[in-house]
């Protein structure tokens, strides 16, 4: 129950970074696409900050919280290193992820965007399941 | 001017790794108990993520739709496609399914290396290998 409230505002503060992103700086904040551009070498100064911004957050939880978020994988590593292959083609392929399509998309009303988050929504709940019930 | 827009990138950054880290979207054990639906312990809480994510995000859009420029830029750079294509279909598809077997997706995943955990260094760079192969070999208009 006492997990609503914190999903709920770390949802909020991911909405604020995306609105500041592109009020400011007229980009999205799509994370593949940003991860994308900076293997491509392209808009490489803002990403490569994006991204050290990305990586310092669980650094600032832990100072006002006082502790590293919880992250435990569950995976096994050669399903990590599939699942990892994986996402990296298909959000290439399919332009965007969680939050590219998921959250500024869905702000844009882009159907595009909604066709993609109820493919990946859909595709995660069949293989999240899948592998629940025979992992 | 120059050194602004990595500012703000960093600061955008920071908040957005800092709500992976708040809302439970850096811990896959949440994220699949979210995805799994037939565990018998089902954990709605991560739909609030989004929830809470759309609900400043939309006035965020009407506030942009109202902008002739962004602050620091000439035009915003927001995506022009609109068609609901194969490759947005079967991409999103093997995301997803990506998604469910290991429970990271990219911002996550990134910021989940902070943790210094091997498995997610191994995500990631598996991830960047993806990335690589569909811009070098699987991109039909290579960018």
């Amino acid at each position: 129950m006492t997990a609503y409230l914190p999903s709920l505002f770390g949802g909020m503060l991911l909405g604020l970074s995306a609105v500041l992103l592109l009020l400011v700086n007229g980009r999205i904040a799509g994370i593949s696409g940003i991860l994308g551009n900076l293997l491509g070498a392209r808009n490489a100064a803002a990403g490569i900050a994006f991204v050290i911004g990305l990586l310092a957050g669980p650094f600032l939880y832990a100072a006002v919280l006082g502790d590293l978020p919880a992250m435990t994988v569950t995976a096994s590593w050669p399903a990590v290193l599939l699942a990892g292959l994986l996402v990296g083609i298909g959000t290439r392929m399919g332009s965007g992820c969680t939050s590219g399509h998921g959250i500024l998309g869905l702000a844009r009303f882009s159907k595009r965007s909604l066709a993609a988050t109820a493919t990946f929504l859909v595709a995660g709940i069949i293989s999240a399941t899948t592998m629940g019930v025979f992992g | 001017m120059n050194a602004a827009r990595p500012a703000v990138a960093l600061v955008a950054g920071a908040i957005f790794g800092f709500g992976l880290s708040l809302s439970g979207m850096v811990d896959p054990a949440r994220v699949l108990g979210f995805l799994d639906i037939a565990s018998g312990h089902w954990d709605p809480s991560l739909m609030f993520v989004l929830g809470g994510a759309v609900l400043v995000t939309v006035p965020g859009m009407m506030i942009q739709r109202g902008m002739v420029k962004p602050v620091l830029d000439r035009r915003f750079h927001l995506p022009e496609k609109t068609a609901i294509d194969a490759p947005l279909l079967f991409g999103s598809a093997l995301f997803g399914i990506g998604w469910g077997l290991a429970g990271f997706c990219p911002g996550p995943a990134i910021s989940a290396l902070a943790t210094g955990s091997l498995p997610v260094v191994l995500f990631v760079a598996a991830m960047a290998a993806g990335m690589i192969l569909h811009d070098r070999f699987l991109s039909a208009s290579p960018r």
